[in-house]
C-alpha cells in the first residue's frame, strides 16, 4: 500500500509543479505584449494620464519577477487583481478606486454557472456514453456498431457551433421545446435554470459523448480480447458474469481515464457553446475579455482553465493507479 | 412532460415488441439457434431500430405530401434525408468508378473500401477542386462590393422574403455576394488550415523523430516542454496568444492571420511531437535499426532511410486527424471573432454573421439554411477526412494481425 | 472404454481481409475416456484451433463451418448456449498457453479457482477452497496453504501454470485441453510442470488433449499422437508405435531433425590468438548488475555456443561484444587488440568484422526495403560497390544462402517465409565479409525442419569462409548439433565452459547437469525414469529453491 501512496504523492507533486510552470508560461506570454504594456492595452488614442494610471495599477515599474510573484501570491489567496473592463477607463485617471471591479468578483458567479453547465453535461453524457460504448464493444461489427461509428465520427467532426445551431433549429425554432438563449440570473429556480441550461448541455453532450463512446468501446474491445476473458468464457461463466466479474474490475481504470480526459475536453468546449447560447459562464467572459484585451481577466481565466485541466488529468492518473491490482498488491 | 411520457411508453412498447418477436421467431422457426440464443436486449434493439426507421420514412412522407406552410416544419428533415441519399449514391458511384478506372493497385484499394471511406475521398476531392478553382466557380470576387446592389439582401433568393434570385445566399452588410464568399471560403479556410497543419507536422514530426532516435537530454527537455504546453487546453492557449498577437499586429490584419497560423501550428505541433516520438520509439527498438547502428550508419540515414518509410502510415493518419483539429480550431477562433480576419472570406466568421437567420426557420426555411450551409461546409470536410482516416487506421491495424 | 469425444469431418475457417480461409480441412478425432491424445504440428498447423473446437468453441474471427462435435453423446455444435455453458468448466476444462495472461489480474488465485465449482453448483465456496489447497499440494506447489491467496502477478510463471491446471481440475472434469502449457517456460521449470500435470491426469483418470509443437514433450504425456500439417491430418498412432515406426514422410522428417550433429573438431592450439576474447567483463543496466566477471574465447573457424535459461545474461554478453552495452569493467579483444567499449567509438573496420544475426527475422529486416536494398546496403557501405557491381555481389550472396538471386532480389521481406527471411539476415551479415558472427537464438522462432536447414547452412558457410560463431541459445539440441565449445551461463556468471564432447559427458557442474537432464528426450519413458532417478521430492525442492 505504501508504494501506491508514494506514487500518488509523486503525481501530486508533479501536478503542482506543472501548474507552477504553466502559470509562468501564462505570465510570460502576457508580458510579451509589444512596446509599452499600458499603451498596447489602451491603444494609441489613450491620454497620458490613463496610461500612467495603468502602469501604476499593473506595477510596471517593478521588475517582471517581482510582479510575477505578487500575481501568483495573489492568485493563491484568490485575489486575481482588478479588471479593466467593468470600470470605466476614465476612472483610472482619478483616484476613485472604489468603483473598480476585481477579477475575482467578476469570475466567481460565472464560474459557478460554468460548473453547473459542466455538471449537467457530465450527468447526461457519462452514463449514456459509457453505456453505449460498452454496448458497441459487445455487439461490435453489427449494424448497431457501424451506425454508432458513423454517428460518433460525424459528431466529432462537426464544430461545436454547427451542432449547437442544429439543436437550436430542431429543438428551439421548429419545435419550441427549449429556449435558444440561456439567460441565467441569480436567484433563479433550479427547474427553470435546468431548462435553460439543457440546450447548451445537450450540445456539449453530443461533442463529448462521441469521444467518450469511441474511447470506451476501444478500451472494452481491447479488454475482451485478453486471454483471461476467454478463460472465463471457457470456464462456462454466463456472459453477464464475464462482464461484471471479469471485465469490469479491469475496465475501471481505462473507463475512468476516458471520463476524466473528456471532462477535461469539456473545458475547451464550453467556450464556443457559451458564446452561441449567450450563457453567462466563464468561457464567454474569457472570449469577451480577449476581444477587449482585458489582460487580468484573460490571465485569470487561463489559469483557471489550465488548473481544471491539470486537476482532471491528475485525477484520472491517480484513480487509474488506485484501481490497478498490480500496484495495489505489490509483490 | 407528455413528451417524456410518450418516449417511455414507446420504449416499453418496443421492449414488449422485442419479446413478442423473439417468441414468435422461436415458434415459427422451431427454435433455430438465432432466435433461441437471442438475448432480450438484442430483440429490443431490433424492434427499436425498425420502429425508428418506420418513423423516419413516415416523417419523410409527411414532408413530401403536406401542403405549405405545414411542410416548412419538415423542410430541414426532408433536405437532410435527401442529401444523405444523394451523398450515399454519389459515394457508391464514385467507388464503382474507382473500381473500374486506374492502376491495379488503386482498383484493389477501391474494392476493399467501405462506402464511408469512398464518401470521404469524394468529399476531400471535391473540396480540393472547389478550393483550386474558386476564382472560376465564384460569380463575383470575395472582396468585390457589388455596385447597384443593395446590401443585406437576406438569403434564400425568394423575392417574397426580400431575397433576390440572382444572389441565392444574399449579400452582406457592405454588399458582397455571400455565395462567392462561401466558395472563396474553401480556398481560405481549407488552405490556411492545410498550411498550418503542414507547419505543425514539420515542427512536431522532425523534433519527435529526433527525440526518439537520439534520446538522452534532448528527449527529456523536449518531452517535458511538450508536457507543460499540453497542460494548457489548446483553444484557451490559442485565445490567450491571439490576444497578444492582436496587439502585435495592430491595424495590419493580414499579419494577425499569419500569427494565427504560427500560434496554432506551434500548439498543435506538441500533439504531433508526442505521436511522432511514440511511433519513432516503436521503430527504434527494432533489430534492423540496431543492425544499421552497428553498421556505423549516420543519423540522417537512420531517420530518412530506416525510420521514416516505416512511420509514414501512422503519420499520414495523424495528419488527417490533425488537419481536422486545426481546421475546427481555426473555424472556432473565426467564429469567436479572433481568427481569419476580413476582408478574407471564411466560413467560421460567416456562420457568426448569418446566425440570426436561424430564427426564420419556421416560416422561411431557405433563409435559415444559409448559416447552416457554412457550418455544414466545415462539418462535411472534417467528416470526410475522419471517415478516410478511420478506414486507414482500421486497415493498418487489420494488416498487423 | 467408451468414446468421450467424437469429432467428424471438422472444417474450420478463419477470416482475413473479409475473406474466410480454411484453417482445418476436414479432420476426424476420437478420444476415449481417460485417454491422453497428443496433437502435434508446426506453427500454423491449426492444432490450437482444433483443440478449442473439441470444446465447441471458436475464437472471434474463426468459425466451425462443417462437421460435428459430440461430447459424451451431446452434440456441441447444435447445443444451446446454456447447455454448452453447463459443460464448459464443469466437464470440459482448458489450460491455456500463457497462464500469466489467462489469470484475471484483479482476483486472487483461489477466488478464480473456486469460481467454477461454485457457479456450476459442484461445491460450496469453502469446500472448493479446501479442495483447491489439496490440489495445489498434489501439484507440488510451494506453500500450498497460502499461495492461492496471492494475486497472479505475485506468482512465478511455472507455478501459475500449475495453479491453472489445478483450476482446470477444480470440477473434476472428464476432459482437459492443454494448449502448449509449457512452451513459455524454461527447460528446468518445464520438467516440474510436466511431471505434475501427468500425475494429476493419471490420478483422476481424466481424458486430455495435449497440444504442443515439441515431440519429446508429447512423447512423455500422450497415449496416442496425431500429427497435423497445415490443417490436414498426417497420421495418427499409439505413441510408442509412432515413435518407432512413423509411416508418412513428413513425420519421418520431423523425427530425423534430431540426428544432425557435427563432429567435434580437434582442440585449438593454446597459443593461438582468439578472434574474440572476452576478458573479465562486468556489466549492468543502470544500477542492475547483469554480468559478473565473465571470460571466454572464440577461435577462428569455431562455434562457441553460449547456453543458459532466460535471464542468464547470454544476450547481454552479446550486447557487450557488439558495443551496445559498454562493460563497466573488463575488455573485449578482437584479434588480440582491445576494442572500444562503445560501438560509436569503433571504426568502420572494427564494426565490419563482427556481424550479428537476430532471433526474429521479422524485426531484423526493414519491412519497407527490398531484399536487394537490405543486402546491398552493407555491400555499398563497407565495400564501396555501386550500380551493377553491387547487384552482382548481392546476387552472389543470395546464391550463397541458396536463394536464387534474380527471383528474390526485388521482393519485400513480407513476401518471404520465416526461414527465407532468416537466410536474408545471414546474407546481410555475410555482405560485410566479417570474421565473426553472433547468432542470437537464430533458430528458436523457426519450425524444426526450417531450423535444421539454417543450421546446416551456417555450418557450411563456416567451412567455406572460415567464420567464427558465437551461438546464443537456450536449446541444448541446437548446441549438440552445431557447437565446438560450450559456455554455460546462469545469473550473469559463467558456470562451466569447455569443448562440446567434454560438456556432454559426465561429470558435470550441478547446474549443467540439471540443464542437460531436463531436456526432454524422444523416449516415452524418459520422464518416468528421470523422476525415479531424481526422486519426486527433489523436484519439489528445486521449486522451493527457485522461490528464494
Amino acid at each position: 500500500m505504501n508504494s501506491v501512496l508514494k506514487i500518488i504523492a509523486q503525481r501530486l507533486a508533479l501536478g503542482l509543479l506543472t501548474l507552477f510552470i504553466v502559470s509562468i508560461v501564462i505570465f510570460t506570454a502576457v508580458n510579451l505584449l509589444p512596446g509599452d504594456f499600458a499603451e498596447a492595452i489602451l491603444g494609441q488614442g489613450a491620454t497620458p494620464e490613463a496610461v500612467e494610471s495603468i502602469r501604476r495599477d499593473l506595477r510596471l515599474d517593478q521588475p517582471p519577477i517581482t510582479r510575477y510573484l505578487e500575481w501568483l501570491g495573489g492568485a493563491v489567496r484568490g485575489d486575481l487583481g482588478n479588471s479593466f473592463a467593468q470600470a470605466n477607463f476614465a476612472s483610472f485617471v482619478g483616484d476613485d478606486s472604489g468603483t473598480r471591479t476585481t477579477v475575482a468578483q467578476q469570475i466567481a458567479p460565472r464560474f459557478a454557472n460554468t460548473m453547473f453547465l459542466a455538471g449537467v453535461t457530465a450527468a447526461i453524457a457519462v452514463p449514456l456514453s459509457v453505456g453505449l460504448g460498452v454496448l458497441a464493444a459487445l455487439y461490435r461489427e453489427t449494424v448497431f456498431d457501424r451506425f454508432t461509428n458513423i454517428f460518433t465520427l460525424s459528431s466529432i467532426s462537426s464544430p461545436e457551433f454547427f451542432l449547437a445551431y442544429v439543436l437550436i433549429l430542431f429543438l428551439a425554432v421548429l419545435n419550441p421545446l427549449l429556449p435558444s438563449l440561456s439567460n441565467i440570473y441569480e436567484g433563479m429556480g433550479f427547474g427553470e435554470r435546468l431548462q435553460k441550461t439543457l440546450l447548451p448541455a445537450l450540445t456539449l453532450t453530443l461533442v463529448v459523448m462521441a469521444h467518450m463512446m469511441r474511447m470506451t468501446r476501444a478500451a472494452i474491445i481491447n479488454l475482451l480480447a485478453s486471454p483471461y476473458i476467454e478463460m472465463a468464457r471457457l470456464k462456462g461463466m454466463s456472459p453477464m458474469r464475464v462482464i461484471v466479474r471479469h471485465a469490469l474490475p479491469n475496465a475501471l481504470a481505462p473507463i475512468i481515464n476516458v471520463i476524466a480526459l473528456n471532462l477535461a475536453y469539456l473545458i475547451t468546449g464550453v467556450v464556443v457553446v457559451e458564446v452561441v447560447f449567450v450563457y453567462p459562464g466563464i468561457g464567454q467572459l474569457f472570449v469577451d475579455s480577449v476581444k477587449i484585451r482585458d489582460i487580468p481577466v484573460v490571465q485569470a481565466c487561463c489559469l483557471i482553465f489550465a488548473s481544471a485541466y491539470i486537476l482532471l488529468n491528475l485525477t484520472a492518473d491517480i484513480l487509474s493507479i488506485v484501481s490497478n491490482p498490480r500496484l495495489r498488491h505489490p509483490k | 412532460m407528455s413528451l417524456w411520457l410518450t418516449i417511455i411508453v414507446a420504449l416499453v412498447a418496443c421492449l414488449a415488441g422485442g419479446w413478442v418477436m423473439r417468441f414468435a421467431g422461436q415458434k415459427a422457426t422451431n427454435n433455430a439457434p438465432a432466435f433461441r440464443d437471442m438475448p432480450l436486449g438484442v430483440a429490443f434493439g431490433w424492434v427499436l431500430g425498425v420502429t425508428l426507421l418506420i418513423w423516419v420514412v413516415y416523417t419523410y412522407y409527411l414532408a413530401r405530401t403536406l401542403p405549405q406552410p405545414d411542410a416548412n416544419k419538415y423542410f430541414f428533415f426532408r433536405t437532410a434525408i435527401e442529401w444523405f441519399i444523394i451523398f450515399a449514391v454519389a459515394a457508391w458511384i464514385f467507388r464503382v468508378f474507382g473500381r473500374l478506372v486506374g492502376t491495379a493497385g488503386s482498383r484493389k484499394l477501391f474494392r476493399q473500401m467501405p462506402l464511408t471511406a469512398s464518401f470521404g475521398l469524394l468529399v476531400i476531392l471535391s473540396y480540393a477542386l472547389v478550393a483550386i478553382f474558386a476564382g472560376i466557380l465564384a460569380p463575383y470576387g470575395q472582396e468585390q462590393v457589388l455596385e447597384g446592389v443593395a446590401a443585406n439582401i437576406p438569403p434564400g433568393g425568394d423575392p417574397a422574403m426580400g431575397g433576390n434570385p440572382e444572389y441565392p445566399l444574399g449579400t452582406d452588410q457592405i454588399g458582397r455576394d455571400i455565395l462567392s464568399r462561401l466558395i472563396y471560403g474553401a480556398q481560405n479556410t481549407v488552405g490556411i488550415a492545410f498550411a498550418t497543419t503542414c507547419l505543425a507536422f514539420f515542427l512536431g514530426g522532425s523534433l519527435g523523430l529526433l527525440a526518439a532516435v537520439l534520446g538522452g537530454w534532448l528527449d527529456q527537455v523536449l518531452s517535458r516542454a511538450v508536457d507543460v504546453l499540453m497542460a494548457i487546453p489548446s483553444l484557451i492557449f490559442a485565445l490567450l496568444l491571439m490576444t497578444i498577437a492582436s496587439a502585435w499586429a495592430g491595424s495590419e490584419r493580414w499579419l494577425l492571420t499569419i500569427y494565427m497560423v504560427i500560434i496554432i501550428a506551434v500548439i498543435d505541433s506538441t500533439r504531433v511531437f508526442r505521436l511522432a516520438r511514440a511511433v519513432g520509439l516503436n521503430i527504434v527498438v527494432m533489430d534492423y535499426i540496431e543492425a544499421a547502428k552497428l553498421r556505423g550508419e549516420g543519423l540522417s540515414y537512420l531517420i530518412f532511410k530506416e525510420i521514416l518509410p516505416n512511420a509514414t502510415a501512422p503519420l499520414l493518419a495523424e495528419f488527417g486527424l490533425r488537419f481536422c483539429f486545426v481546421f475546427l480550431t481555426i473555424a472556432s477562433l473565426s467564429f469567436l471573432g479572433v481568427g481569419i480576419q476580413p476582408p478574407l472570406a471564411d466560413w467560421g466568421t460567416m456562420v457568426r454573421d448569418l446566425a440570426q437567420f436561424i430564427n426564420f426557420a419556421a416560416f422561411a426555411p431557405q433563409v435559415a439554411a444559409a448559416p447552416l450551409l457554412a457550418a455544414g461546409a466545415i462539418a462535411l470536410l472534417t467528416v470526410g477526412v475522419n471517415f478516410v482516416v478511420d478506414w486507414m487506421l482500421k486497415r493498418s491495424s487489420g494488416l498487423k494481425e | 472404454m467408451t468414446d468421450l469425444v467424437v469429432m467428424r469431418d471438422i472444417e474450420i475457417e478463419g477470416r482475413s481481409d473479409e475473406v474466410w480461409m480454411p484453417i482445418i480441412k476436414g479432420i476426424d478425432l476420437t478420444l476415449k475416456k481417460g485417454e491422453v491424445l497428443g496433437l502435434i504440428g508446426e506453427s500454423g498447423a491449426g492444432k490450437s484451433t482444433l483443440g478449442l473446437a473439441a470444446m465447441g468453441f471458436a475464437r472471434d474471427g474463426v468459425r466451425i463451418s462443417g462437421g460435428s462435435v459430440e461430447f459424451d453423446g451431446i452434440d456441441l455444435l447444435a447445443a444451446s448456449a446454456d447447455v454448452k455453458r453447463g459443460l464448459l468448466g464443469k466437464r470440459i476444462a482448458y489450460v491455456a498457453q500463457s497462464a500469466a495472461a489467462s489469470f484475471n489480474p484483479a482476483h486472487k488465485l483461489i477466488d478464480q479457482h473456486t469460481e467454477g465449482p461454485t457457479q456450476h453448483g459442484v461445491m460450496s465456496k469453502s469446500e472448493s477452497e479446501m479442495d483447491g489447497i489439496e490440489l495445489y499440494r498434489k501439484l507440488r506447489l510451494p506453500n500450498p496453504d497460502e499461495i492461492g491467496f496471492r494475486y497472479p502477478h505475485q506468482v512465478s510463471g511455472g507455478q501459475l501454470q500449475r495453479a491453472m491446471t489445478a483450476m482446470a481440475m477444480s470440477c473434476r472434469p472428464d476432459l482437459i485441453i492443454f494448449d502448449e502449457p509449457t512452451t513459455a517456460l524454461d527447460v528446468t521449470t518445464q520438467i516440474e510442470v510436466l511431471a505434475s500435470i501427468r500425475d494429476i491426469v493419471e490420478e483422476y483418470d481424466t481424458a486430455a488433449i495435449y497440444i504442443t509443437h515439441d515431440l519429446a514433450v508429447v512423447a512423455q504425456m500422450a497415449d496416442r499422437i496425431k500429427v497435423l500439417l497445415k490443417g490436414d491430418e498426417v497420421e495418427e498412432n499409439e505413441t510408442r508405435e509412432m515413435l518407432s515406426h512413423p509411416k508418412e514422410d513428413y513425420t519421418k522428417s520431423l523425427w530425423a531433425v534430431r540426428e544432425f550433429k557435427r563432429p567435434q573438431k580437434p582442440a585449438v592450439h593454446t597459443d593461438a590468438t582468439p578472434v574474440v576474447s572476452v576478458q573479465h567483463v562486468t556489466a549492468a543496466y543502470g544500477k542492475v548488475p547483469v554480468l559478473h566477471d565473465i571470460s571466454f574465447d572464440i577461435h577462428a573457424g569455431r562455434t562457441v555456443a553460449v547456453v543458459g535459461e532466460s535471464g542468464s545474461g547470454k544476450s547481454t554478453a552479446a550486447r557487450c561484444i557488439t558495443g551496445l552495452l559498454p562493460p563497466s569493467e573488463g575488455v573485449i579483444e578482437f584479434d588480440g587488440e582491445a576494442l572500444p567499449g562503445n560501438y560509436r567509438q569503433r571504426n568502420k573496420m572494427q564494426l565490419r568484422q563482427a556481424q550479428m544475426i537476430y532471433q526474429m527475422a521479422d524485426t531484423a529486416l526493414n519491412p519497407r526495403k527490398t531484399i536487394g536494398e537490405i543486402i546491398g546496403r552493407p555491400v555499398q557501405f563497407y565495400m564501396g560497390l555501386t550500380g551493377r557491381e553491387k547487384r552482382k555481389r548481392v546476387e552472389e550472396l543470395l546464391e550463397q544462402i541458396e536463394l536464387p538471386g534474380s527471383q528474390y532480389i526485388d521482393r519485400l521481406p513480407s513476401e518471404l517465409s520465416g526461414g527465407q527471411k532468416q537466410r536474408i539476415g545471414i546474407a546481410r551479415a555475410l555482405a560485410a565479409e566479417p570474421k565473426f558472427i553472433i547468432c542470437d537464438e537464430v533458430t528458436s522462432a523457426l519450425d524444426q525442419l526450417v531450423a535444421e536447414g539454417i543450421l546446416r547452412l551456417l555450418a557450411q558457410l563456416q567451412d567455406e569462409l572460415g567464420l567464427s560463431y558465437m551461438f546464443i541459445t537456450h536449446d541444448l539440441a541446437t548446441v549438440r548439433s552445431i557447437a565446438d565449445e560450450v559456455v554455460v551461463m546462469k545469473d550473469g556468471q559463467v558456470v562451466e565452459q569447455g569443448p562440446k564432447d567434454e560438456m556432454f559427458t559426465p561429470p558435470h557442474h550441478p547446474y549443467t547437469d540439471l540443464l542437460l537432464s531436463s531436456v526432454p528426450e524422444m523416449d516415452p519413458d524418459w520422464l518416468t525414469n528421470l523422476l525415479a532417478e531424481r526422486g519426486v521430492d527433489n523436484i519439489g525442492d528445486a521449486a522451493v529453491g527457485k522461490m528464494d
